[in-house]
């Protein structure tokens, strides 16, 4: 019934969705930052560890739609072990795959968060996928 | 209702032949903005085409006829809401704009350091923004009155809030987030007998009800005319005569004034006092047109569909498993605010999208709402004269099979 939405909820995103990865409050962490989409009320907080610019520990709570619910677990799991900027590489490359009006993307860049590349047909739902993000980001420039 | 003519209305609306991801259009998101019937999207043709000149200034003959429809259209629009007179219909851009003219003029000249504007818990940012910010300006104090888990306004609980200070009451006729409609006559009774004037924000309950402004004795009435089957970007501030006689202008130009030196200027009568610089006019003459039609098809007749609709999709709502309403007012207008167990409102609207299905997903510039019933957002169906059971059909199969998906 939903064929056309193939490309937007890949089972990936329904696993993520169903089965958050990550998702637990972390005693101690280093960073600590609050993501607010006010346009649709999604809300999370992302907790980082780091060892001197190296993110070793990555987890969030909150609450939002099965595309930034699954987009904030695949980040937490692939910025494990990252540095702050290769993350912040990352996350320009998330931001051109998402966004970019290029019909050229390089999808081998970002590895697992490709299956997020559907949201670029869907401009409401861009955002949904980058306020994991642009936390992120908030949490490694505060 | 087997008699209402829905399939020849819905003949009236080119937009509803549109396919949306190649399936029919299912139009649910009519709180947000109507369509349009052929006969509104004419008339403008029609005025730009044949009509059109600047209002009140000419004495050609375009000039004339222009301003004919266009003070034609304000009669219309008095007659609708059954005001006393054409001067105390004043056109705006919207019920928000009618609004925040009442705060910064009525509210600025009336309402000082220590007074208290009375609102509801299920009132719309449109509703509570405006008085946050005169409360801001004048050092007034914004009284919420609560609601219940059902979405209705807790009738005693209000009337204890009317006090000594209260210099303005402000009240949503119908709740776009909830569908309440609210006890307005006896808002409206209690408020007067204190001698406090009643605002009523009317831009959801305009279109599914005859709106008698003389019978509630409401001292304001605002609305839209998007959610009239009329052009966005006109609305109406009505006010009772005596009450705008007495009001500031709100924004100073050409047509507000009487005579201008550099000395001193002074203000044009009703309604002119309030409507600076050249007007809105073809879509004035659209909202003229939109209730020519709604008149033909008569509001009773409307209002009456279209609890029939309701009443048909509340039922099958009730019967999907894991399917919570927002919002069971007993007294309630065409909308059905609705969440679904682990699923987000904005990935129902996606998939049901993909159906051809537009409903809101979102907060419906209702915040504090969504805070009281502790959801981030609600899915709205919200529906219109031209809607059908069979669209209801299809509404319901898609959130049964979206719940499957989502499994």
């Amino acid at each position: 019934m939903f064929d056309d939405l193939r490309d937007l909820y890949q089972e990936v995103i329904f696993d993520h969705n169903r089965n958050p990865r990550n998702f637990r409050v972390m005693e101690n962490a280093d960073r600590k930052v609050e993501g607010f989409n006010p346009l649709c009320g999604d809300r999370l907080t992302l907790y980082l560890k780091m060892d001197g610019d190296r993110i070793t520990d990555a987890s969030f709570q909150g609450s939002g739609c099965a595309i930034s619910t699954a987009s904030v677990s695949l980040m937490t799991e692939i910025v494990k072990g990252k540095t702050e900027q290769e993350a912040e590489d990352l996350f320009k490359k998330f931001h051109e795959m998402t966004t970019g009006k290029d019909e050229q993307i390089n999808l081998e860049a970002v590895g697992k968060l490709a299956v997020l590349a559907g949201v670029r047909e869907y401009p409401a739902r861009v955002k949904c996928a980058t306020l994991a993000w642009h936390t992120l980001d908030a949490a490694l420039k505060n | 209702m087997t008699n209402f003519p829905v399939e020849k209305i819905r003949a009236d609306f080119p937009i509803l032949a549109e396919k949306i991801r190649n399936k029919p259009l299912v139009y649910l998101d009519n709180a947000a903005s109507c369509q349009k019937p052929q006969a509104v999207i004419d008339s403008i043709v029609h005025l730009y085409s044949h009509d059109y000149a600047n209002v009140h200034r000419g004495v050609h003959t375009l000039s004339v006829r222009s301003t004919a429809k266009f003070e034609g259209a304000r009669t219309k629009v008095k007659d609708f809401i059954n005001a006393a007179s054409e001067k105390e219909i004043i056109f705006v851009r919207g019920a928000t704009e009618a609004i925040n003219l009442v705060a910064q003029t009525y509210g600025k000249a009336n309402i000082k350091a220590g007074d208290e504007i009375l609102i509801t818990a299920m009132e719309h940012h449109s509703n509570i923004v405006p008085w946050q910010m005169l409360c801001e300006q004048t050092g007034a104090i914004l009284k919420v009155a609560p609601i219940n888990l059902q979405g209705e306004l807790i009738y005693d609980e209000f009337e204890k809030l009317i006090s000594d200070k209260t210099r303005l009451v402000s009240v949503v006729h119908m709740s776009n987030a909830l569908g309440t409609i609210n006890p307005v006559k006896q808002i409206i009774a209690a408020a007067h007998a204190k001698g406090i004037p009643v605002l009523l924000d009317g831009a959801q309950a305009i279109p599914h009800m005859a709106v008698d402004v003389q019978d509630l004795d409401c001292d304001f009435y605002v609305f839209s005319g998007h959610k009239l089957y009329a052009p966005s970007g006109i609305g109406v501030l009505y006010g009772k005569q005596a009450l705008l006689e007495a009001m500031p202008p709100y924004q100073g130009g050409g047509d507000m004034i009487r005579k201008v030196t550099f000395e001193e200027t002074e203000y044009n009568v009703l309604p002119y006092k309030f409507e600076a610089g050249t007007p809105n006019i073809a879509d004035v003459v659209g909202l003229g047109a939109a209730i020519d039609y709604l008149n033909a098809i008569g509001m009773d007749n409307i209002a009456a569909y279209e609890t029939e609709l309701l009443d048909y999709a509340t039922a099958k709502a009730k019967q999907i498993k894991g399917l919570r309403i927002i919002g069971e007012a007993e007294h309630k207008g065409a909308i059905l605010s609705f969440v679904l167990d682990k699923i987000h409102p904005h990935d129902i609207g996606t998939m049901l999208d993909s159906l051809g299905i537009a409903i809101r997903a979102g907060h419906h510039c209702a915040m504090p709402v969504m805070d009281f019933f502790e959801v981030p957002a609600t899915a709205r169906a919200s529906f219109a004269m031209y809607n059908t059971k069979e669209e209801i059909d299809v509404l319901m199969k898609g959130i049964e099979s979206l719940i499957e998906v989502f499994g």
